[in-house]
């Protein structure tokens, strides 16, 4: 039965993959190496973790999910088009004049994006937020949030990992997407981020270390956080940038460029 | 002696009794409670108010995390921090999105005194006003402040409310109105129009009771909502009057002075003079002392008041 869940969300991943392709392909820009590295994590929140009714986005109960790394905004729209919020065929219209998806997300355009994100750093504390809000109403939605590693350079990040700490936010889970690659180069070159598991436990929080293309390791982490008492959670996604496609898999180059029509080909014959 | 009480006094009362009627307002502030006096607030409703801590970037966006999940956020700090160190925190995680966050900004103008030039907010409505959907409420007494608070709860967007430290005379009775974007007339009269906003009314209402005395009638016109600007009765106040006399608490660019110099130039130009900061940092100093020292006084509006008259045509 395991198995079988994690076959069927390793198959969806890929269908996002493909999206993710297709999508920035026909939008000639747009950020694929930092969308395929979260493929894995976002398919699994949106097909196995969260409470969502694609039907009534708005619906009360549901989980929210805060895509702060924003410039991976493909991902995010790839599972929601995938999990029924619109039609696959608008994933085609990212980035155009008139389009509901936005380069950056945009919650007021689009049904199933609960922030308007973008601006590193952001992220965080809006997530944080929610959760402060979510409880004080004694609700049971939880709140995910998912930032980069180059992102955590970002001051603003500390003092919300600093305030869900304080404020104990249980129902907080935040991922990061540890590829290792920013715009400049390798994070450690620009500026190091780690040791971040030491950092995040600092400041209070529950941290878990897992492969972030590994479905199973993402699952049993999930469950780790919903059964974390007293403390949001953390968890450490070792990624690829560029993931699932064998050229631009660790290239900084793919940080921020659109493939070419045969490099779609290309990608999409190795997404298959 | 008319009776004098801080802005920020009038906020934080307003801030308790809103807080028992709406159970979905929750209040922030930045370690500055006592004196943005939301600290009222937090005794009587504990669980509802979110002590941030010094760290006014990570406030602004929480606040707009927990508009988004139906809260109605008060986020309090003085104007200098939220406006200058969260400017892009309120432009894209409130702004942007217009969610519903109520920013209320105290110690703001040269009147915080003694601190001097780094806490002086003489840009905050500039700031606030460039950004698409916010509202800008520069409230001028204690009864136009409470009133500013409950309009802004009831406003479904982003809203700014322009706040001081020290106490301003009480210019209106229990009879005022408050409708957001609605120019009030304080005096009525033909001669020069005086526009003024904030703690800024009052010493308009002086400088017509001088010119009075001389014989020249000045129409007094208090603007409490910078944005949406009251074009219509700032344009009347213009054609009516013929001259034109900005006031307030603040830079002269991008203010008031601005918004009504874009307005007339645009609709009906006339003589007009700006009072407020001229391009300078304020520094310490008692907050009469500074406003002397900056050319904000009664005085000045006389001064300025006659000097474009001279220039009606």
């Amino acid at each position: 039965m395991e198995q079988q869940k994690i076959a069927s969300l390793q198959e969806r991943a890929k269908t996002i993959r493909r999206y993710i392709i297709s999508m920035l392909g026909e939008a000639g820009s747009g950020h694929p190496g930092g969308s395929l590295s979260a493929a894995d994590i976002v398919t699994v929140l949106f097909f196995d973790t969260m409470k969502l009714d694609p039907k009534n986005p708005h619906w009360p109960g549901r989980d929210r999910f805060v895509l702060s790394k924003g410039h991976a905004a493909p991902v995010l729209y790839a599972a929601l088009a995938e999990r029924g919020f619109f039609e696959k065929d608008e994933l085609l219209t990212l980035r155009k004049l008139g389009s509901r998806l936005q380069g950056h997300p945009d919650m007021k355009k689009l049904p199933g994006v609960e922030m308007s994100t973008g601006s590193l750093g952001q992220g965080l504390s809006a997530a944080m937020g929610m959760a402060l809000g979510l409880r004080l109403d004694g609700g049971e939605q939880r709140v995910y949030v998912l930032l980069g590693d180059g992102e955590v350079q970002e001051g603003q990040v500390w003092e919300a990992a600093m305030a869900a700490g304080h404020f104990k936010l249980d129902n907080l889970t935040a991922f990061l997407d540890y590829n290792n690659l920013q715009i400049d180069g390798p994070v450690d070159v620009v500026m190091d981020v780690a040791p971040l598991p030491e950092k995040w436990r600092a400041f209070g929080w529950h941290v878990i270390e897992i492969d972030g293309h590994d479905i199973a390791q993402i699952l049993a982490a999930i469950e780790e956080a919903k059964s974390t008492k007293g403390k949001p959670t953390m968890i450490i996604a070792r990624t690829v940038k560029g993931k699932g496609v064998s050229f631009m898999e660790n290239q900084v180059g793919w940080h921020g460029n659109a493939p070419k029509p045969e490099q779609v080909q290309q990608a999409l014959e190795e997404l298959a | 002696m008319t009776q004098k009480i801080a802005t920020r006094e009038a906020y934080g009362q307003e801030l308790v009794r809103l807080g028992a009627d709406n159970k979905d307002v929750v209040v922030l502030d930045a370690d500055l409670s006592k004196s943005t006096k939301t600290h009222d607030f937090m005794k009587n409703y504990p669980d509802r108010f979110f002590n941030m801590g010094i760290a006014e970037a990570n406030m602004m966006a929480t606040a707009a995390g927990l508009a988004a999940v139906g809260k109605i956020p008060f986020a309090s700090t003085f104007a200098i921090f939220a406006t200058g160190r969260a400017f892009e925190q309120i432009r894209n995680s409130i702004a942007y999105p217009r969610l519903n966050v109520k920013i209320a900004a105290t110690h703001a103008g040269i009147t915080v005194g003694e601190d001097g030039g780094s806490h002086q907010s003489i840009e905050d409505i500039a700031i606030m006003r460039v950004l698409p959907g916010m509202t800008v409420f520069v409230p001028a007494d204690a009864v136009e402040t409470a009133a500013a608070v409950r309009a802004a709860a009831e406003i479904k967007g982003p809203v700014y409310i322009r706040l001081g430290r020290s106490g301003v005379p009480v210019i209106h009775d229990e009879n005022f109105k408050f409708i957001p974007g609605e120019a009030v007339t304080m005096r009525e009269g033909s001669d020069v129009a005086l526009i003024a906003t904030g703690i800024m009314v009052s010493a308009a209402l002086e400088a017509a009771e001088t010119l009075a005395a001389e014989g020249i009638e000045a129409m007094v016109l208090n603007v409490h909502t910078i944005k949406p600007l009251d074009i219509f009765a700032v344009v009347e106040a213009a054609r009516k009057c013929g001259a034109v006399v900005t006031a307030e608490e603040h830079s002269i660019i991008g203010g008031l002075g601005s918004a009504v110099a874009e307005t007339l130039m645009e609709h009906h130009p006339v003589p007009m003079k700006r009072i407020g900061v001229r391009d300078t940092f304020g520094e310490s100093g008692k907050p009469a002392e500074l406003l002397k020292h900056f050319g904000l006084t009664a005085a000045d509006i006389v001064d300025a008041a006659k000097k474009v008259m001279a220039k009606k045509k």
